[in-house]
Parts: structure tokens; sequence; C-alpha cells
């Protein structure tokens, strides 16, 4: 066998343990049940916020602590506290990716994605809104 | 009906030109086919005309598209939902290119017109090739022309029309039912460019990209060719300076993207592993590979087989990059990703078009394809660049793994498996192992010799290694590398890369004086590497040295929950005209203005004065209220340059973001002098009452009638305030100065003068009446060490494709 070859199968065994470490590293989208079931695991929560519930955010006091209550399609909720400042229109987001872990009952939240009404993918649909509507 | 005042001329032009293109494409694919096949020279010859007259009718039908596009845009043709939709009266005309290239179809628009810049090249350096290789773009411009042709047939929509009018577009719409529509308000103006995209590099990051993209193409066609004529290794010196200029331009063009991201966007940094970033990092990385395993064939006649594989797949990652990114499967995932029009179906096609025949062909031809049945020997330089190349490639499979695996297992199973919870350290923590391996073997390849190097190298290296241990003791006791976040190996392989990259720099710097006699035209490979190494190097500054300026250590009191002790407290609050500590700096929060016509841009003046130095500037970072696609505010950030380091600022949030009413009302309390006064968060005691008060805030004169409470406020964290509202008469009139602390909240006025030495004050607590903005300020040290980087490894892909189109001449001419 040449050395090259057995470099290749080396660089390619490496390659393969890299990518399994890989899908190790990998998480899940859950829902609040799914997620208290997790308690203490990092999982990416699919929610939105409840709207009916206050968002607290006092940024004079502690810019960098939120908290606000966030309900998932099952209907299921959890306070969530996000320790960062709050998204610019938070309010009207329409879907919220949530990531952390579950923690005591709330969640706690590392890093939030925000779907908002006319993101992206509903340009269209909003443009179309404007055109009717102005 | 009849609908008033469209002009429908350019877009029906437009849309035959269009067709046209579609047309020609497909007559010069089949004619340069033919050309390809033929055996008798004759009719080659007629094939190979009637080829170029297509591709050139092609070429002026996408030159037309794109003005007759560019004029509808220019001159506000709002009936056209191109110009609709992407464009609006107020926007600059700078950002018209970047309003074009906004949509997939203007981007596919711009792709095609470099293969007709390509294509017209080739055909004028008239290379035995020609026909092979045209075939190949003629059939790329085929696929491109059907993304834009805008037909239906049946239910299948094929490609998206960039000349499709409004009332097309939303049929429906009651608004069309009126003749005179155009006229109306909502017609008068487009829906503008996303504020973000109007930045200069927006114009420029994207043909630089797409003409990388679209050049990758000819090293491509030219393996095709190869395989195609059973020719197989006489096109690669040919072929060598299109490679290179190809990975030269694409890389540039990749790094530009990174210096919009870094000036633009606020995840705070110029990459950050995005699906989109990786998607076109992928096709350069395999195209470097590629370009290493030609030169090793050039030289040696080693490699040949691999040079093959390498250039078929980085065009074949080109589509597929393309695909990931427009088909919307990246979805949530991407910041790029565009809207999804709906053409999956046809955007796969385009990839497997070119996937399947060009790998089919691959593997048939494989066994013809000449290679070494003998080995290379360990002490040659061709078995190292081929480790390299290995390594790249292998770096380029492992990124579009971890890129493409979530999205498409998840369409294909259904299930909802996501990224890992620290997806840059997912990467990152494999690629540094690449950036070390990569940055050795650029350092110590160059200094062997082809087939075999002889005794004494090593004493070569004696003055690269000894400055780069000096370079890298001094700049360890001197600064060092503080990423300690992932622990103390991942800091160790940061340490190494580090190493690795200052040797590659030294030894490759060196080597253009020791080895090449200081030959600056010859050394195009040695000054592309010093350009790599730096640009290495500076990542690792600039990532692993990143400081967080506005960490939360103000004066103000601020609540904290003992659960956030562990999380970045980076956001820094600053009120209105109070200087704040923020480390080595003051940082002053002076007004918010709005410069634009629209006034959807708010500008945040920040004055930063160092403490050492007094030395001071002004940051602007600043707020753009709904700008398309984006509801609410997007942030726009501001730096400040330095050669050394860049300030790096944008505001999290702002008072003025939220614009609810203040509805808090003053209440009155008569007080004496020593009396206190309770507020919700402490309370405050009047001292004293000074007539006619003369310091710093107030300059009353004798002989005026005024009144200043002397007022100190307790909170209950603790600190003291003072606060001093001021009474006085004016021209029989009495007034107030109301006095706020703004870290209170609370304003206080002092509203009349009572019997028996009382006086009356008023407070108001809100937390509504303070300007303030929350800001976050990052320090970027050495990231011009990455910019300087690129430039130069941009100069010496240059430099190389001249050296080697000059020298495929001259053995063209020798061969004669």
């Amino acid at each position: 066998m040449k050395k090259t070859h057995i470099i290749i199968l080396i660089f390619i065994a490496v390659a393969i343990a890299v990518l399994i470490s890989f899908m190790g590293d990998l998480t899940t989208y859950d829902t609040v049940a799914s997620a208290r079931q997790k308690e203490g695991k990092f999982v990416h929560l699919i929610a939105k916020l409840d709207k009916s519930q206050p968002v607290e955010y006092d940024p004079i006091t502690n810019p960098n602590y939120m908290r606000f209550v966030a309900v998932d399609t099952l209907g299921n909720s959890t306070p969530v506290i996000y320790h960062n400042a709050k998204p610019t229109d938070f309010e009207k987001s329409e879907r919220l990716v949530l990531k952390g872990s579950m923690k005591d009952g709330t969640f706690e939240c590392d890093e939030m994605l925000m779907k908002c009404p006319s993101k992206y993918k509903e340009d269209v649909e909003a443009n179309k809104n404007n055109l009717s509507s102005n | 009906m009849n609908y008033i005042g469209e002009h429908l001329l350019p877009g029906q032009l437009g849309h035959f030109f269009i067709v046209l293109a579609l047309v020609s494409a497909l007559v010069a694919t089949i004619s340069y086919f033919k050309a390809t096949n033929n055996r008798d020279l004759s009719d080659e010859g007629s094939w190979k005309k009637l080829g170029r007259v297509a591709f050139s009718i092609n070429a002026f039908s996408i030159l037309s598209v794109f003005i007759l596009l560019v004029y509808i845009m220019a001159t506000h043709k709002f009936e056209y939902y191109y110009a609709w939709n992407h464009t609006s009266r107020d926007m600059n005309p700078e950002y018209l290119l970047a309003a074009f290239w906004e949509g997939q179809e203007g981007s596919f628009l711009l792709w095609s017109f470099w293969y007709v810049v390509i294509g017209l090249y080739i055909i004028a350096r008239k290379t035995k090739w020609e026909a092979p290789i045209m075939s190949v773009i003629a059939i790329a411009q085929i696929c491109l022309a059907t993304m834009v042709l805008g037909l239906y047939i049946g239910e299948t929509m094929i490609g998206s029309n960039p000349f499709l009018l409004v009332r097309e577009k939303f049929a429906d719409a009651p608004v069309f039912a009126r003749a005179d529509y155009l006229s109306l308000p909502q017609m008068q103006d487009g829906q503008g460019l996303n504020q973000l995209l109007q930045n200069y590099w927006m114009v420029i990051h994207p043909p630089v990209l797409f003409l990388g993209f679209a050049a990758s193409i000819i090293p491509f066609a030219y393996a095709i060719a190869g395989l195609w004529k059973k020719d197989y290794g006489t096109w690669t010196r040919e072929a060598l300076p299109y490679s290179l200029f190809a990975a030269g331009i694409l890389g540039l063009g990749i790094m530009m993207g990174a210096a919009w991201a870094y000036e633009s966007l606020t995840f705070g940094g110029y990459w950050a592993w995005d699906p989109v970033e990786n998607a076109s990092l992928v096709p350069w990385l395999i195209l470097v590979a590629g370009v290493h395993t030609q030169v090793i064939f050039n030289a040696t006649g080693h490699s040949l087989r691999t040079t093959y594989l390498f250039f078929l797949l980085s065009f074949i990652m080109v589509v597929f990059s393309t695909f990931l990114t427009r088909s919307g499967v990246l979805g949530d995932s991407s910041v790029h990703s565009f809207t999804d029009l709906g053409m999956n179906t046809q955007l796969l096609l385009f990839l497997l078009i070119f996937t399947i025949p060009s790998l089919a062909l691959y593997l048939v031809r494989y066994k013809q394809i000449p290679h070494i049945a003998r080995e290379e020997e360990t002490s040659s330089r061709e078995f190292w660049m081929f480790i390299g190349s290995l390594v790249l490639f292998l770096s380029a499979m492992v990124i579009t793994w971890q890129n493409s695996f979530n999205p498409i297992y998840n369409k294909i199973t259904g299930q909802s498996t996501a990224a890992p919870e620290d997806v840059e350290f997912s990467y990152n923590k494999i690629q540094i192992f690449v950036a070390i391996v990569i940055g050795l073997l650029t350092a110590f390849a160059q200094y062997l010799k082809y087939k075999k190097t002889g005794q004494g190298w090593l004493k070569k290296f004696v003055v690269p290694t000894v400055i780069t241990a000096a370079i890298c003791v001094i700049y360890f006791l001197v600064s060092g590398l503080d990423y300690d976040k992932k622990g103390i190996g991942f800091q160790i392989a940061i340490y190494l890369a580090f190493v690795a990259g200052v040797y590659a720099l030294v030894a490759n710097a060196i080597y253009i004086w020791s080895g090449l006699n200081g030959k600056l035209k010859a050394a195009g490979g040695s000054i592309t590497h010093v350009g790599f190494a730096l640009s290495l190097v500076g990542i690792l500054i600039s990532a692993s040295n990143r400081k967080v300026l506005s960490f939360n250590t103000t004066g103000i009191n601020l609540k904290w929950d003992e659960r956030s002790k562990e999380k970045p407290l980076e956001n820094l609050t600053l009120i209105k005209g109070v200087p704040t500590d923020m480390g080595d700096y003051m940082a002053t929060f002076v007004n918010a203005d709005s410069t634009n016509a629209n006034g959807n841009i708010s500008f945040y003046r920040i004055d930063m004065m160092r403490k050492d130095s007094a030395e001071n500037f002004t940051l602007y970072p600043n707020l753009i209220r709904n700008t398309k696609g984006m509801e609410g505010f997007s942030n726009n950030p501001d730096s400040k340059h330095y050669w050394n380091r860049d300030i790096f600022s944008y505001i999290t949030y702002a008072a003025d973001m939220d614009n609810r009413d203040d509805t808090a009302q003053f209440k009155r309390y008569t007080v004496n002098v020593k009396d206190t006064v309770y507020y919700s968060n402490g309370f405050f005691t009047l001292n004293n009452v000074v007539p006619n008060p003369n310091n710093k805030k107030y300059q009353f004169q004798p002989t005026d009638t005024a009144l200043m409470a002397d007022i100190t406020v307790f909170s209950k964290e603790g600190t003291r305030f003072t606060a001093q509202p001021v009474f006085y008469v004016e021209g029989n009139e009495a007034r107030y100065i109301v006095d706020t602390v703004f870290a209170q909240n609370i304003a206080i006025a002092f509203s009349r003068v009572l019997e028996n030495q009382k006086i009356e004050l008023q407070v108001k607590e809100s937390n509504r009446m303070v300007p303030f903005i929350a800001l976050k300020v990052y320090e970027f040290p050495h990231i011009n060490l990455l910019w300087a980087g690129i430039i130069i490894m941009t100069m010496g892909f240059g430099v190389s494709m001249v050296y080697r189109r000059k020298q495929g001449r001259l053995k063209a001419i020798n061969k004669i």
C-alpha cells in the first residue's frame, strides 16, 4: 500500500470521527412539554409570545434582563428569562425560536430568533397588503 | 381593459430577449456539441461558426435584458413588479445596482452576464478547446435563461420573469379594476430597498462573487473537455490562469461579503459560519485544492485524476450552493436566503444536469486518465502539496456535511434535528486544526524541490524559524491570545494555529528572496501564501482577542438578578448627557438625529473619550425604522477604525423605540427645609433654599428674583444625587426650572413659595422621560491584518495568473 493511501485512510478516519462527534452535538426542536422532560438540556423551543401576559423589561434598571411568558402551539406555556436586551419590536413577533434550557420550571433563554410578520418569506404578501390598504 | 399610462414596450422587448437568449443558447449548445463530436475538420469549422453566431445572439440578448431592466428601474416604471418591489423614488441612484440584484431574477441575470463576458473571451482566445468549453457554458446559459423565463406549462411555472407587471403579479387585487390605477398613490412609489443593503459593499460584493462563481465553470469545462475528447493531460497549462483567476476572484468576493456583514450586521464579526457563507466557501476551498494539484501535474505528471475531481466538484458545489440558498430549504437558519420563488424543482434540475453527466463521465473515463504508478518521494514538494490539497478538500467536505445535513435530513425524514448549541464552535473546533496543518504545509512545502529534495534543505529553515519564534514569543509576552471560553485545549489549538500562520507568513516572505531572488513576477504563489497567512493571523487575533468594552459597570445602580452573573452583561445603558464609565473610555450619549429624507434613520451621537489621553472621537450607530422586509427597527453599527484596532458599536435598545406616551403626573408636596419626601425608590431631603444661585448650573444676578431648592436624593441602594430645581420671577411672571435625576427617573420642580418658609415641590416619576440607549461596544484588535491579507492574497493570484499565462505561451511556442 502506498503511503498516500495510508494518509488518505487516516484522514478519512479523522473526518468520520469528526462528523460523528458533530452528530452528537446536534440538538432538537422542542415544545414546552418535551423541553420540560429534558430539564437542563439545551433545546430549541418553538413558541410564541403570550401577549396576554406582561413583558417585563426595564432597561433603566437592568438592560440585560427580560421576562415573559411563551406559549407553544399545543397551548402549554412557560415563563422565559432572557439575559439580554429586548429585541426590537418583540411584541409584534409572531413566532419565537428560543435557544436555551429549562430550569426549575423557567426557560433560561441564551439566544432567540424572532419571526416577524413581514420577514423575507412573507414579504410579497405584506407588499400586496400595502397595495390594497394605502 | 385599456390601462392608462403603462409603458409596456420595454417589458415586451425584455421578455422577447429572454426567450431569444434561451433559444440562442439552445442553438449554441447543439452547434458546439456537433463541433466537438465532429471528426471532419470543415464540418467542425462550420458548426463552430454557427455556435459563435448563436452565442453572440445570446450575449446580445442578455445585455439587452440587463439594460432594459436597469432602464425600467432607473426611470421608476412602477407598473413593473421588479421596479415596484425593489426600488423607490427616494433611493440613492448609486444603489440602483444593489436593488437590481436584491431579487433572485436580477442575480440570475448577473450570473448570466458574466457567462457572456467569459464566453466571448474564450471565443476571442481561439483555443482548440473552444467547442467543448463553450458547450458547457451554453448549457449553463440555457439553465439560467429558464430561471427568468416566466412561462407556465399547465400549472407549473418555469422561471420568474423580471418584466412581470404588478397587476399580473397580484391579478386579484381590487385596485386593478380601475383603468387609471397607476395614478393611485400606492403605485406612485415602490417598496424600496432594504436599508442594510444600501451600502457600497452591496454594489460591488455580488458582482465580484458572481464573477467568481461564473469563472469556476472554466476549469470545470476544461476538465469536461479533457474527458470528452480523451485528451487528458494537455489542457492543464492553458487552464491554469483561469483556475487562478476563479480562485482569486471567488475568494475576494466572499471576503467582500464578510466586510459587508462586519459593517452592516450585528452578529459582532465578519464571519458567522452562516449557511450561505459556508456554501460559497466550500467551492473556493475545493478550487484552491484543484489549483495545487494542477500545479503538481504540470510540474511532475502526478495528481491528474484528483485535479479532474476537484475541478468538477468545485463547480458542482457552486450550483449546490445556489440550490441551498435559493430553494428555501435553509429556511430559518440563515440571514441571507432569498425568497422562495417556488422554483425548487427547477433548481434541483439545474444541479442534476451539472452533477450526474459530469461525474458519470469522470467515472467512465477514470481508468484512462494517465497516472504515474511510482509513488512521490516523501522529500518531494508534490507529496506535501498533495497532502495539503487533500486537507483542504476534506475540510470542504466536512463543512458541506455540517451545513446541509439538518435541512436535508429534516426535509426527507420529517425529523426535527437542530443545529448544535454553539454553531460557530462546532465549525471552529474542526477548522482550527485545518488551519494548523495548512499553515505548516504552506510554510515549508515551497522549500522542497519537485521530484526529490537533496540534503541540506533544513538549513534554509534556520532563518524563518528563528524569526517566527521571535515574533511569536514577543507577541505572546506582550499580548497573548485570550480566548479561553472553550477550555485550555482549544486555546492551545489557537496558539498553535497562530504559530503556524506566522511561520507560513515569514517563510513565504523570505522565500521570495531566498528561493526566487526577489523576482516578484514569478513569486505569485508566495505572495498569495503571504496574504493567506496574514489573513489567518488577523482572524486569530481579532476573533480571540475581541473585547467587549460595554460591560455594565456604571455608577448607575442597576438591579442585577443573581442568575445573570454568568451571562454576558454586554449592554451598557447610556443616559442622554451623562458621561458613563466604559473601561478605558468615558462614553456620552449626546443626541439622536435623523438625517435622511424619509426620517426613518436615527443616528445616535456617542462621544467617546479616552480616560488616559483625553483623545476623543464620535460614533454614530444608527437605527433604521421599518426598512423593507423588516418590521420595526434594524440596527446598523458604526466603527472607529485605527491602524491596529476597530471600535465597533451598535445600539441594542433605545428609549424612543417604544413610542408610548408619558402618562405620569406631577404630585405636589408642601415642604419645609429639612423635610423628607418619599418616592418609589427612596427619598429626598430639602437641605436649603438658596436665593439667586450662581454656580455651574445657574447664573443668576443679585438683582434677579430666583430661588433654588437644594435637594439631596437618597436611593434605596444608598447612592446620593443632587437635584436643584429653581423658582424665579421674570417680567412679573412666575416660572420654574425642573431638575431631573435621570438615574432615578424622577423630575423635581420648585413650583411655588408658600407662607411660613414652606415651598411647594412637584415630583414626577416615570421611566419614559429619560432619553437613553443601551449600547454594545466591541474592540476588534488588528482586524486590518485580515483585510490587508485578503488584498495581498488577491494580488498574489493576479501575479500568478499573469506569470502562468506567459509561461503557458512560451511552452506552446517551444513545442513548435
